[in-house]
């Protein structure tokens, strides 16, 4: 059966189920396309693994870190209900009570993340507070009529749907008459008499388990949880008329609303005016902000030997980059994530070692040989084997069971390798991420790029970092060198227990020094004599010899013990940074671990289709890589596909182009391309096969959208690009 | 504080100076020292990327922004993405000469593809001394534009003059007025009738004269000054800019298609022609096409791991969706979308997947009972799979909001996979960061190369040349199934329509005179039936009627003028 037809555009293909055979599954899909076929199933096995863990991580995370905020929203949602109880009595409390109580719930601009948050806190609500939730999106909500056909629709019919067996045939019948008469019966009215009857029902005594808790005495109703998932986006009328009505029924029905915000709290006044939000009594409630959530991922995810599979520098920088450049979504930082270890596992044989330790060195025992040649070729093997002894050289060059041995020993190195990688990479950052100027970066992210790039200690900025930590006060100096000591005491490799000794060792030592304070007041006079001096409207020779001078002086000057003690301490903090720092490119076998092709991650999240076709139109020669489409930059060669010669004609009119002239310019360059002879009478005339190519790559240009056909003159199309000029 | 006061005290110049004496001073530093060091080191920087004005921050992050997503392309280019910047691909609208087009044919025409073989290099040569003169077709046109391209290439130049040197200008510049109409066609014309009798010879000669005539006639230095490439200068830019925005005017030549030797092509005719020719290079289209088609299990691995796979570049690609379809899918529950077709609509999407794969029976009141309904039945069937294969999601059909954000909740279900592909260049921005998420596309270049054939085969807006058979027979099988003096009524409006060909101005018939006419025609006795009848005109689209300026009601028959000709012909044949 085709595909194309002129009165149909819609195509169904159902495979009788005779001929249907066992369909392929994920993994013979993974199988099918990868390099390395030999151990691709374990490949997949171990991708597949790796990836639900990481996936379960981190949606223990975002549990987390919404628990709080959601915490104090159940908190909020379970305390109205009582004053819409008992506050009938004094005034205040009435005032308050025909007040709506309110929600406002900023969540930031990454909408997409959005929805976990609500599900949990609708899911949440559900569960703790009231069975009445009900959200609604904007796009749904277009009328007042529909808002309100959707908040009826979602209490009561939810209600239906989960008590329908206890509640029987008349619930089912309600929700069927409700269902057919909407237009008629679409009102609150109606909402307040199925609340009352649901609510005298459940004090009748019926069994509910759900609520037998609070059928008490003295019970609280459950309040009507309605949440607006995006406040921006609703038309403001249909939101104020909603929450007059609403205001209306809130002596009978006890409302609550619940809006979530992408931008700043200060849209409720936008939207709604003062006698509407004078109805509500709004709340607020933050929630964490996106660079956070994001930290705490890569904190979670990627700082950590927990995870055997890594993200070389540029592709953390990409996926960093797509989210602070284009949506701030942790969703799709995570996406990034996926696909890159999806593609690691695919295009990388060796994958097969990132795996636990245990796994990992059963499985350097099952290479193949082939696998083993490949190990060879790894540049950071080679440069590993390079610096071996000739006779080792030999040996790993041929001998199999050997290179399993080296290789076992290498991957226990990686290991250790990150297990002190990533304790001293946070005490650099706890003591760098203060120093003004943030000369390694706020956030340890892009520490951790700076080290994964190169050897971190060669950069001029850790330079600046380091000797502005010869600077440091000394509370901040014991205070980031105490919490470096946090950092590293759950941290059980026996390396980091040795530094931590160390560690504590100099910390008792700057106690130490304040019993010997005395002598360092005295000291801090000199300091500031010469500062005096800059006081006074220097010149700038002037300045610049004083400076020269305040040098010397320094120099020449007696170091402080406790000087002398910052200096042993920053020293060591060195001496760790250029020990367990080393870019992980200096490791052998990191390709295991590493993902490193950023282009075909952004090529994947971030593609530029514009620009892919702006190169095929000016440029074919980088697809089709014929000879006689080369051509130097900014030209087209003659050959080139019609839409090539045409886009290039049109770039050189302005906002109308008229047709003839173009066709004819197209005829000129054509017959120069098929060789006819200037001179002949054919040379750039305009046959029918021209003119048929002609027509059909202009209605290609403007089916691409660069240009389109106007009635302001006649025979001309208009160009809509300015681009490729 | 004193490490501030430095700051204070110097300038750029100063930090610079104290930094290149610090050079000499090895060893450890003094506190002040560092705090200036420090800050001079990232002065520098500013300054040598020349944006003394920008925050320090930002310019950093910039730079990592470009680093990140722009340039590490040609870092790891295994594959090296596309070789155009963005500033190439985003530029201001510039202002463009007439002729320009023409000339960038006749510089096309000259160079030859590169490494063709010498045999024929030599047979193009002779091309470049005769550029003037172009063939036999073009002849008496080249000389026309020479003298046109002075007329038009003048006006900004002139401006230009009068605004820096008024006290030069010169009567004959209001002669020249870039008029573009009537009076310069005419001209033009008498031109090319006489140039029409010389040879080539001549016409090379007549106009290099002319132009120098014509540099002559305004001051040669300012002429030179403006020709002569200045395109770094700040200001000039700044003024291209204002001449190109400044004018609504559109320069261009006023002659029409009808001019063509060559007979008006009709859809069939135009598809007779391509079907044998198809575009050199088939062996690398087809190279292009098997790389593609290499990805193909991956495409699965991806769809199946709930990503949705979204092909874009040049080339149609439904040749090559098409294969993954029978390669890949054949054993599948599948849904084949045109998304380019004409009348493809949301609803006929939706109504394919419920009646057609999920087998129910009945109807739906909403476009959004109709998606819950599916997303229900997909729930409870976890081991249903449904492949979505949508060319163009970006056809003009699909485009509005409402289907894509549909098309995106289909698409976030866990077992609808979904393939597509775009084609318009803004085509990513009918989706916001939402509708994305949903999608949760990967992207895949995949540059085909080959002919939108099918996908154009759709739209008549541009095949200037289409003779309207289509609107013509519809025109007459509508009108056959009316009475006569409906058909009477309607062919008025036609006549009336034709006669005033020619106005520019002509909005439509007024419904009052249209009235009186057909009264006079013994075609209607009231106004009322005359009504009866437009309704049912307009109901076939055979009318359109527009409320003027002064409130009264204009009829139009939205036809093509060649059209209607035709169809009088044959109502009068009949």
């Amino acid at each position: 059966m085709s595909t194309s037809s002129v009165s149909k555009g819609c195509f169904v293909f159902k495979p009788s189920a005779k001929k249907k055979k066992r369909t392929l599954d994920v993994g013979d899909y993974f199988i099918d396309g990868c390099e390395g076929s030999g151990n691709s199933e374990l490949r997949f096995k171990l991708c597949q693994s790796l990836w639900d863990k990481m996936k379960t991580e981190t949606e223990v995370l975002q549990d987390e870190l919404n628990r709080k905020i959601l915490d104090r929203l159940l908190e909020f949602a379970g305390r109205p209900s009582s004053t819409f109880q008992h506050g009938a009595d004094d005034w205040a409390a009435r005032m308050r009570a025909s007040e709506i109580p309110t929600a406002a719930l900023v969540l930031g601009v990454n909408v997409p993340d959005h929805d976990m948050t609500f599900q949990s806190l609708s899911d949440l609500l559900r569960q703790s507070v009231t069975p009445h939730v009900a959200s609604v999106q904007a796009k749904e909500c277009g009328a007042l009529k529909h808002l309100m056909q959707r908040v009826l629709e979602r209490l009561m019919g939810t209600v239906v749907s989960v008590d329908e067996e206890e509640e029987g045939d008349e619930e089912a019948e309600h929700a069927s008459t409700q269902l057919h008469n909407k237009r008629v019966h679409c009102s609150l009215g109606t909402l307040c008499d199925w609340y009352k009857s649901k609510t005298k029902r459940s004090n009748n005594g019926t069994p509910n388990k759900k609520r037998s808790s609070h059928v008490r005495d003295e019970q609280p109703q459950p309040p009507v949880v309605i949440i607006f998932k995006d406040l921006e986006a609703f038309n403001p009328r249909v939101l104020q008329d909603f929450i007059l009505i609403c205001s209306r029924y809130v002596e009978h029905l006890p409302l609550m609303f619940i809006f979530g915000i992408a931008t700043s709290p200060s849209t409720i006044q936008h939207i709604l005016p003062h006698s509407v939000s004078s109805l509500l009594c709004i709340e607020l409630f933050q929630s964490l902000s996106c660079t956070q959530h994001l930290s705490t991922v890569i904190d979670k995810l990627i700082l950590t030997p927990q995870f055997p599979f890594k993200l070389s520098g540029k592709v953390l920088q990409v996926l960093v980059g797509i989210f602070l450049y284009h949506d701030f979504s942790v969703r799709n930082f995570i996406k990034g994530l996926q696909l890159s270890l999806l593609e690691h596992f695919h295009s990388q044989p060796l994958s097969v070692l990132c795996c636990r330790k245990k796994e990992a060195l059963a499985n350097v025992l099952q290479l193949s040989h082939q696998d083993l040649e490949s190990v060879r070729q790894l540049p950071s093997f080679r440069r590993y084997v390079e610096r071996q002894e000739p006779q080792e050289q030999v040996n790993l060059l041929t001998d199999d069971t050997h290179i399993k041995g080296v290789c076992q020993k290498l991957i226990k190195g990686l290991r250790k390798y990150h297990k002190n990688f990533y304790p001293i990479l946070r005490c650099l950052h706890t003591l760098t991420s203060s120093l003004p100027k943030y000369p390694l970066g706020k956030q340890i992210r892009e520490l951790y790029i700076l080290c994964l790039e190169k050897n971190v200690w060669e950069n001029e900025e850790y330079q600046s970092a380091m000797q502005l930590l010869r600077m440091l006060a000394r509370d901040e100096l014991v205070a980031s060198l105490q919490t470096c000591a946090e950092i590293l005491k759950p941290v059980k490799a026996k390396k980091m227990r040795n530094v931590l000794d160390q560690l504590e060792d100099l910390l008792a030592k700057f106690k130490q020094l304040d019993k010997v304070s005395g002598e360092t007041a005295a000291n801090g006079e000199e300091i500031t004599s010469p500062e005096k001096g800059l006081q006074k409207k220097t010149d700038l020779f002037q300045l610049q010899k004083t400076l020269l001078e305040m040098k010397e002086s320094r120099r020449s000057k007696k170091m402080s013990p406790f000087e002398i003690l910052r200096n042993e301490a920053v020293d060591f903090i060195d001496s760790l940074v250029r020990c367990y720092l080393a870019p992980p490119e200096s490791q052998p076998l990191n390709e295991v671990c590493y993902y490193s092709s950023s282009a075909v991650v952004r090529r994947h999240l971030n593609a530029t289709p514009r620009t892919s076709i702006q190169t095929a139109l000016s440029n074919p020669y980088h697809y089709l890589q014929n000879d006689t489409l080369r051509s130097e930059d900014g030209t087209v060669s003659n050959a080139a596909p019609d839409i090539c010669i045409v886009h290039k004609l049109h770039l050189e009119c302005g906002r109308l182009i008229n047709l003839y002239d173009w066709l004819e310019a197209y005829a000129t360059v054509v017959s120069a391309a098929e060789g006819t002879h200037p001179d002949s009478d054919e040379f750039g005339k305009v046959d029918e096969l021209k003119h048929a190519r002609f027509i059909q790559a202009v209605s290609e240009l403007e089916f691409l959208g660069f240009i389109k056909s106007t009635k302001q003159k006649t025979d001309h199309v208009a160009r809509l690009t300015w681009g490729g000029c | 504080m004193s490490v501030l006061q430095v700051k204070f005290v110097g300038d750029g110049d100063v930090v610079e100076h104290i930094v290149d004496k610090q050079d000499g001073v090895p060893g450890s530093r003094g506190a002040v020292q560092k705090m200036v060091k420090f800050k001079s080191s990232a002065g520098r920087r500013v300054r040598e990327d020349d944006e003394d004005d920008l925050d320090e921050d930002e310019l950093l992050d910039e730079q990592n922004y470009v680093q990140a997503l722009g340039t590490d392309n040609t870092l790891d280019g295994e594959e090296s993405v596309s070789a155009v910047a963005g500033a190439s691909v985003f530029t201001f609208q510039k202002i463009k000469r007439a002729h320009s087009m023409a000339q960038t044919a006749s510089e096309l025409a000259r160079t030859p593809g590169k490494n063709v073989t010498f045999s024929v290099t030599p047979e193009l040569e002779p091309s470049t001394p005769t550029r003037t003169g172009r063939g036999h077709g073009s002849e008496s046109r080249t000389p026309q534009r020479g003298k046109k391209v002075q007329f038009v290439s003048t006006t900004p130049h002139r401006l230009r003059k009068r605004m820096t040197t008024p006290s030069l200008r010169s009567d004959s510049d209001s002669e020249l007025s870039p008029s573009d109409s009537e009076e310069e066609e005419e001209e033009n014309e008498e031109e090319g009738q006489t140039v029409k009798k010389e040879d080539k010879e001549n016409t090379k000669h007549l106009r290099t004269p002319s132009k120098s005539q014509s540099s002559a006639l305004y001051k040669t230095p300012a002429k030179k000054s403006k020709n002569a490439p200045e395109p770094l200068n700040q200001p000039s830019l700044v003024e291209e800019y204002f001449e190109a925005h400044g004018s609504s005017k559109v320069l261009t030549s006023d002659r029409t298609l009808e001019r063509l030797h060559t007979p008006k092509l009709d859809r069939e005719t135009l598809f007779r022609l391509l079907e044998g020719k198809s575009s050199g290079y088939s062996s690398e289209i087809q190279q292009l096409h098997s790389k593609h088609q290499r990805h193909f299990s991956k495409w699965m691995l991806q769809l199946q791991l709930g990503f949705s796979v979204l092909v874009y570049g040049l080339g149609s690609k439904k040749a090559l969706l098409e294969d993954f379809r029978v390669s890949h899918l054949s054993q599948e529950i599948h849904l084949v979308v045109n998304g380019f077709f004409p009348s493809i609509t949301l609803k006929s999407i939706l109504n394919a997947l419920t009646s057609e794969v999920l087998d129910h029976q009945g109807t739906f009141r909403t476009p959004s009972d109709q998606i819950q309904y599916i997303t229900q039945t997909l729930k409870d069937n976890p081991d249903l799979h449904v492949y979505l294969l949508i060319h163009n999601i970006d056809g003009p059909m699909l485009r509005g909001e409402k289907t894509q954000s549909a098309l995106g909740q289909l698409a976030s279900l866990p077992n609808l996979h979904l393939v597509a592909s775009i084609d318009h260049i803004n085509a990513p921005l009918v989706w916001d960061q939402c509708k994305q998420s949903q999608f949760n596309w990967l992207w895949w270049e995949c540059v085909t190369f080959q002919r939108y054939a099918e996908e154009t085969s759709y739209e008549n807006s541009l095949l200037v040349q289409q003779t309207g058979a289509l609107a013509l027979s519809s025109l007459t099988h509508v009108l056959r199934s009316l009475t006569t003096n409906a058909r009477g009524i309607f062919k008025l409006l036609v006549q009336f329509q034709l006669e005033n060909k020619d106005n520019p101005s002509y909005t439509g018939l007024s419904f009052q005179d249209f009235y009186q006419r057909c009264r006079e025609a013994f075609l209607v006795n009231s106004d009322l039936t005359l009504r009866t009848q437009l309704t049912e005109f307009r109901d076939h689209k055979l009318i359109r009627t527009r409320k003027g300026a002064d409130g009264v009601e204009y009829l139009m028959v939205p036809v093509e003028t060649s059209t209607l000709m035709d169809f009088l012909e044959k109502e009068e044949g009949d």
